[in-house]
């Protein structure tokens, strides 16, 4: 096919107040105005945003699957970090 | 149905590397995701992209037979719900065809081979609607039978197509539901009307049973997809639950199913129904279907007649990023493109 391709843009949707964009999925598009309003058409039919961001899919750098143990691993020994390590005495009450 | 791409004879793969194959299986068996930039089999990845992309394409062109109907629905409430309905089909193509492009196909590929026909797309897609109770036999069948192949894709081992089918099945719940109650309308109707429900249920009965695909003795590549939890039950399993399903909702409409064969087993709790015409399976397939030349030739002139309007967009927003390079080259200011409000998106992607 000899058409130019469209770029693609990434679509997060804030579903409800205070809530965070949630990635939801990907639309084409020229530029950000109409892929803003092709990610309201396509993904907000019922009422499922309150918000929507459009971020170019170029722009986006994501960390390689390969470093997952690298990267991630570490904190799983960590238990330490978490309130459930710490004893507290049951006389104290809730903390 | 929208499964039928899984019946292809896909060649079968030397297994290049051994061991990542293993931890690749691995990660399946232990119900974990394969998300797009992991390592996954060369046929893992060929099988995908020609499922997903028949998906989508079914979707597209399941707007065809239905929006014959637009302009003819016998009210304005019918009218809406038909165009929502529709519309939701060119979403669920579109959200298909965005997971088939995390495999590294491009849109325009994944168009140009349904446009060849190098693509398939369901064959269900290729028979007429003649009626207006057709519409309400679409949504209650062929959307029935795309749930009931739907909803074991929800936990199918690639998380992208994972994901568009969850989204998928929510908006086909509304599908069916008024598709039934149009059946519901015109079987409480006058005796013309339920003719006429009667009617449409006798032409779509055989073509939805085969949306399901060949027969388990006849399809050799269930074993694959199941392997790698792209499907989870058989064809014949999944055309089963949907006959057991669907039969007793023809009852309570008061509509013959056109099977002098079926009948249910009290020892085995489900319906026996009679012998499908895989001929006709199979031709539709081919491309010989009552409608095939004419969905073709619809998608086709719809694509050519958005021709111009691909090239305008395009052609506009390039001025108007050379006109704000221009004038922000003037102003001496420098031009970042526009700047993210906030970095909030940052580690959000990551998938």
């Amino acid at each position: 096919m000899s058409e130019k391709n469209w770029p693609l843009w990434e679509v997060f949707i804030r579903s409800r107040n205070g809530m965070a964009h949630r990635h939801v999925g990907s639309v084409h598009a020229v530029d950000a105005a109409m892929a803003l309003q092709n990610a309201r058409d396509v993904y907000t039919r019922r009422g499922e945003g309150l918000s929507v961001w459009v971020v170019p899919s170029t722009a986006i750098t994501a960390s390689d699957p390969d470093d997952k143990d690298m990267l991630f691993e570490p904190t799983a020994t960590k238990i330490y970090r978490h309130p459930t390590f710490y004893e507290i005495p049951d006389e104290v009450g809730h903390m | 149905m929208y499964t039928q791409a899984l019946n292809t004879r896909e060649a079968p793969a030397a297994v290049t590397d051994p061991e990542r194959e293993a931890r690749f299986q691995a990660r399946v068996d232990a119900e974990l995701k394969i998300e797009p930039n992991d390592w996954m089999p060369d046929a893992y990845r060929r099988t995908l992209v020609r499922q997903i992309a028949q998906h989508g394409h079914s979707e597209i062109v399941g707007m065809l037979p239905e929006g014959n109907w637009i302009t003819r629905a016998p009210s304005l409430k019918r009218k809406a719900a038909l165009l929502a309905k529709v519309q939701d089909e060119g979403g669920h193509g579109l959200y298909l065809y965005a997971a088939a492009e995390t495999l590294g196909v491009s849109r325009e590929e994944l168009v140009e081979q349904l446009l060849s026909a190098k693509a398939k797309y369901a064959s269900i897609f290729n028979y007429p609607t003649l009626s207006w109770a057709d519409i309400g036999v679409i949504g209650w069948l062929v959307d029935g039978a795309a749930i009931m192949n739907q909803i074991p894709l929800c936990r199918c081992s690639f998380g992208p197509y994972a994901r568009a089918m969850i989204r998928i099945c929510k908006e086909e719940s509304f599908h069916q539901r008024q598709g039934y109650e149009i059946m519901l309308t015109l079987c409480r109707g006058n005796a013309e009307q339920k003719a006429m429900a009667q009617d449409a249920l006798d032409r779509w009965w055989w073509p939805v049973l085969m949306m399901f695909g060949p027969s388990d003795r006849d399809s050799q590549h269930t074993d694959h997809s199941m392997r790698w939890k792209i499907k989870r039950f058989t064809n014949d399993e999944l055309r089963q639950k949907f006959v057991d399903a669907t039969v007793p909702q023809a009852r309570y409409l008061g509509l013959q199913v056109p099977d002098l064969a079926l009948a249910f087993n009290e020892a085995t709790g489900h319906w026996e129904f009679g012998v499908i015409d895989w001929d006709e399976f199979k031709r539709v397939i081919a491309g010989d279907g009552p409608c095939n030349r004419q969905r073709l030739a619809a998608r086709r002139a719809a694509h050519d007649a958005g021709a111009w309007v691909r090239e305008a967009a395009l052609a506009y927003a390039d001025k108007r990023r050379r006109r704000s390079q221009a004038a922000s080259a003037g102003s001496g200011e420098v031009d970042s493109g526009s700047p993210p409000r906030t970095c909030a998106t940052r580690g959000i992607a990551a998938e």
